[in-house]
């Protein structure tokens, strides 16, 4: 054994590294050697065999109608459920009449003076701007909607987050607990959490705010947790000296030490509830996401983009207006305390008297507007941006749509494309005996993680098998590797550029911020005009919105590549090609991976969505349940989509995971 | 796994809502059957909430109805998109308060009508629907006997796409929409692969880009409808249908059924809402009337609010009968 071991000291890591891999690699090969031809001989193989299915039809039919006949009567609904659903409708409608109440004027003047409080005169007038656009485009009354909705979601999902997060920080088995949890809640395609929701709470706004709630309360929760765990030790050490009790260490050094990341938390918490605004409509939500999902049923892609815009607007301000609101407390914190400081919470009183200001302004520029005679926004002030942009997209798809010269329309391509890629893809892997996929999913994920990571892979794989949905759930499979496939080429590219040219780097930022925060329902219409209906547009769709996260992965695991290696390839007269290749992108392994995980996550969640364009599979069988109140239907599919992503994000995952679900 | 997570995260919401709002309210029965959107009445103003549907024809009756609602009796109108199902759930909730274009619910009808009595029917629409299968009357020029179920055979590979295989494509839309065409394809042995385009939107792009073309294309289609003064269709000629030959839903193999559209209304809102109610009893016009609408709002590109104020302003002895 030490013979064999003892090459060269250059060749010895790698080695040990590919022999590592070949033994599981020989481990699975061993298995499947003596378990292939028992299981053949049992259930035969080709696609998932029936004999290891569970049909849930029957009993999820009886839980749906079980439900609705006693949801006005049963006590868990009228004690409980009803109390959750009333509270938000009481919650959501006091959040309303206050927006209301303080007019255009008044919601314009808050935004303003809070930003300019917390940021400066630039992020103000980016604000004012961004509230008087809302405004102009004819969507006052839908931003109020949603933004009273986002307001009781996230204050919601910031309680719940900081309490599992409060959990996890403070016991080690909590942590250990909730860990799975929060990641399968972060790998779930909002999609599939509405239709228990609606069955439980009906259509609207309650409904939405609770399925909105799953969505965003994971990051706040890891990042609670990580905030609380990342306390200096060295200072938690010396006020325990001090003699303080548990709660007092905690309320006094733990939680302000954990700011930044309580902070951070708010933030992609709010950015999270912003983009499960537009998918809530679905389920009756109100406010812009139903503009846009109206728009989109009279096939308007103009006024779709019309309510599209003001959800950009608001989560770029909200994300501003959160980030600067971390970053200003600690500068002002740390400035302050080279002169007199007040006390230890950084001048209670001057906030106070910040927060008199920006209150008392708020209430003069609303009575001023009201005295005025203009508490709504006034409808001439608005301007239609629907009719130019219907008539862009036309021209697009009159123009693009087939017979352009040399390189053919984009039709053609969606049809190669189908024909191509995704038909070998789909067919290769319902052709693979299931047993043979188990094998392939283990090995991956056993590869690239522990064993346990390839058991849950492994099992979430079975899953989808047991709940009878094997063939649809690998053709939503075959799409989303095709879609992966397409955006990790674009990305990789993009972000590369992105890397090494700070122009490049600074002309995608603002398209990609805005891909970034478009709802998802926007690129819809756009892709069937230009690709037709099928499997191909869905793809397109989820890779426009897979793509941002993967290039600023991918750019910014490039630029942190230590300057030194960088350096030091320079001097051996490395040319730029050798540099990118042999130094860069291997010692950016890292990022590249966890870019190739968050692009899988994402586009899993779009290609769902595209079920709405034809995409069939998963994604059509969650629209149909949906539509069709069919909870058997809607939910198997559901929980197939959860498997499938829980073991896409198992194969894929780095040893190192990010907090945040968007990037 | 699903409800695991799903309790974890409510159960801490849950009871600190719950506590919350006992601390408001007291202690005492939360009524799930009596809830409206928050956003509802909010100026003192007395709010209908309309259920639209994700057809054009569906929004042309809200946009009138709303139109009239707002400015000739004075209510506030807040129009919710749900599919349909889901909106006869909300329907009977009183979370909307009526649904203005019904293609037929059997299920439904029985459990919320009959049994529960929490939905009333409000009458017909006066507008007659029909779903069947369409092809482009360009098409039929050239091939005047594609419209006889028997002949789609012959003519399958001129409708096949990437989508479809190495069969022809019959294209379906929304998955919330009544169909019986995968039974259709199987029993009638055609040489035919459903594809869902997964939403009216996108069967209707889709439609618009192979007439373009002169492309064959066939599809499930229904009217009345504006699309066909866009693109001109033909319906194909199904094996007729007869009463109770759709009963199971495997084995059909004839045609829709003509089905006049109902309106219904949430039990409660019938019986106390009061004008408002009224006249969406009354509300009641022709296909024609509907099809001017539709075609403002879907190819116009009017907002559905001046297509109503139009066609409310040309058509003054319709809708004032609805008042009377």
């Amino acid at each position: 054994m030490a013979t064999l071991t003892a090459t060269t000291s250059s060749t010895r890591t790698p080695a040990l590294l590919k022999s590592r891999a070949t033994r599981k690699l020989l481990v699975l090969a061993l298995a499947a050697a003596i378990l292939a031809p028992i299981l053949n001989t049992h259930w035969g193989s080709g696609a998932w065999p029936h004999a290891l299915t569970v049909d849930l039809s029957h009993p999820l039919g009886k839980v749906n109608d079980w439900i609705i006949d006693n949801r006005d009567s049963h006590p868990l609904f009228l004690y409980f459920f009803g109390y959750i659903s009333n509270a938000v409708v009481i919650a959501v409608r006091a959040v309303y009449l206050t927006l209301l109440a303080a007019g255009w004027a008044g919601v314009t003047a808050f935004g303003a003076l809070l930003a300019w409080r917390l940021g400066g005169i630039k992020l103000a007038t980016g604000t004012a701007a961004a509230f008087l656009t809302c405004g102009a485009l004819g969507m006052w009354v839908p931003t109020m909607q949603t933004l009273a909705l986002m307001v009781v979601a996230v204050l919601v999902s910031v309680a719940v987050g900081a309490l599992l997060g409060l959990a996890s920080g403070l016991s080690d088995r909590m942590d250990r607990a909730l860990r799975p949890v929060l990641d399968t809640m972060q790998v779930l395609p909002a999609f599939a959490y509405l239709l228990p929701v609606v069955l439980v709470f009906g259509i609207g706004v309650p409904a939405a705010v609770l399925a909105t709630v799953v969505y965003a309360a994971p990051p706040m929760a890891r990042l609670t947790a990580l905030g609380l765990r990342g306390a200096d030790p060295e200072v938690l050490e010396a006020v325990e000296s001090l003699g303080t009790t548990a709660r007092q260490r905690l309320l006094t050094a733990r939680i302000p030490l954990a700011r930044k990341e309580l902070l951070l938390g708010l933030n992609q918490t709010i950015m999270m509830a912003l983009s499960m605004a537009v998918i809530a409509s679905v389920i009756g939500a109100a406010g812009l996401g139903d503009r846009v999902y109206q728009a989109l049923a009279s096939v308007d892609v103009g006024a779709a983009l019309a309510a599209g815009i003001p959800i950009v607007l608001l989560a770029v301000v909200l994300d501003r207006v959160t980030g600067a609101a971390g970053a200003g407390r600690e500068q002002s914190g740390r400035g302050r305390s080279s002169h007199e400081q007040p006390g230890p919470l950084g001048g209670p009183y001057a906030r106070a008297v910040a927060l008199a200001a920006v209150l008392g302004g708020t209430v003069a520029v609303a009575l001023a507007a009201r005295l005025l005679g203009r508490p709504d926004w006034p409808a001439s002030w608005t301007v239609d941006i629907a009719s130019p942009v219907d008539r862009a997209v036309d021209w697009m798809t009159s123009h693009l749509y087939s017979g352009v010269p040399v390189v053919g329309g984009t039709a053609d391509w969606a049809g190669h494309f189908t024909t191509w890629v995704l038909n070998p893809v789909r067919s290769g892997l319902q052709g693979l005996p299931w047993w043979a996929v188990l094998l392939v999913v283990a090995a991956l994920a056993w590869l690239i993680g522990t064993w346990r990571t390839a058991l849950t892979a492994v099992l979430a794989m079975a899953a989808i098998g047991v709940l009878g949905v094997w063939r649809p759930s690998l053709d939503t499979l075959s799409q989303v590797l095709a879609a992966v496939a397409v955006t990790l080429v674009l990305g990789f590219a993009a972000g590369i550029a992105a890397a090494r040219s700070d122009r490049v780097d600074r002309a995608l930022r603002p398209v990609l911020d805005v891909f970034q925060t478009m709802p998802q329902f926007v690129y819809l219409i756009p892709v069937v005009a230009l690709f037709g209906v099928g499997r191909a547009p869905a793809a397109a769709a989820a890779v426009v919105y897979a793509l941002p996260a993967v290039v600023r992965i991918t750019a910014q695991g490039l630029r942190q590549v230590d300057p030194a290696a960088l350096e030091s390839a320079r001097s051996l007269g490395a040319t730029s090609r050798q540099q990118l290749w042999q130094v860069q992108l291997p010692l950016a392994r890292r990022s590249l991976l966890l870019a190739v995980n968050q692009g899988v996550v994402l586009v899993l969640a779009v290609v769902i969505i595209g079920g709405l364009v034809g995409g069939g599979a998963l994604g059509y069988q969650v629209v149909f349940g949906l539509a069709q109140g069919d909870l058997a239907t809607g939910l198997v599919a559901g929980a197939a989509i959860v498997c499938l992503g829980l073991m896409l994000d198992r194969v894929t995952q780095p040893t190192e995971r990010r907090a945040r679900k968007g990037a | 796994m699903r409800t695991r997570t799903h309790i974890r995260t409510t159960v801490p919401v849950a009871v600190a809502a719950a506590s919350a709002l006992t601390l408001l309210t007291g202690c005492g029965a939360a009524d799930m059957t009596k809830q409206a959107s928050p956003f509802a009445n909010a100026r003192g103003s007395k709010t209908v909430t309309l259920s639209v549907q994700s057809w054009v024809g569906a929004q042309s009756n809200v946009a009138v109805a709303q139109y009239i609602l707002e400015h000739k009796l004075g209510y506030r109108v807040d129009t919710v998109q749900v599919d349909e199902v889901p909106a006869w759930d909300a329907l009977s909730q009183g979370r909307v308060d009526a649904i203005l274009e019904d293609w037929g619910h059997p299920d439904q009808e029985k459990r919320y009508v009959e049994d529960k009595k929490t939905i009333a029917p409000a009458g017909g629409l006066g507008v007659t629907g029909h779903i069947g299968w369409y092809v482009p009357t360009y098409l039929v020029k050239q091939h005047p006997d594609i419209t006889n179920w028997k002949n789609l055979n012959k003519y399958a590979s001129l409708f096949r796409t990437a989508e479809s295989g190495g069969k022809g494509q019959l294209m379906d839309g929304s998955p919330s929409y009544v169909t019986n065409d995968k039974a259709l394809v199987k029993n009638l042995k055609l040489n035919y692969q459903v594809v869902f385009a997964g939403s009216e939107a996108a069967q209707i792009t889709q439609i618009k880009q192979f007439a373009k073309e002169k492309k064959p294309f066939l599809s499930y289609w229904y009217a009345p409808q504006w699309l066909f003064e866009k693109v001109p269709m033909t319906e194909v000629k199904l094996p007729p249908y007869k009463e109770g030959c759709d009963a199971d839903p495997a084995k059909v193999a004839c045609a829709y059924p003509r089905t006049p559209l109902q309106k219904y209304l949430n039990a409660g809102f019938a019986k106390s809402g009061g004008k408002a109610a009224q006249f969406l009893k009354k509300f009641k016009w022709t296909t024609q009337d509907q099809n001017e609408v539709s075609l403002m709002i879907a190819e116009k590109k009017m907002k559905p609010a001046d297509a109503a104020k139009k066609w409310v302003d040309s058509h003054p002895s319709v809708w004032k009968k609805w008042l009377s």
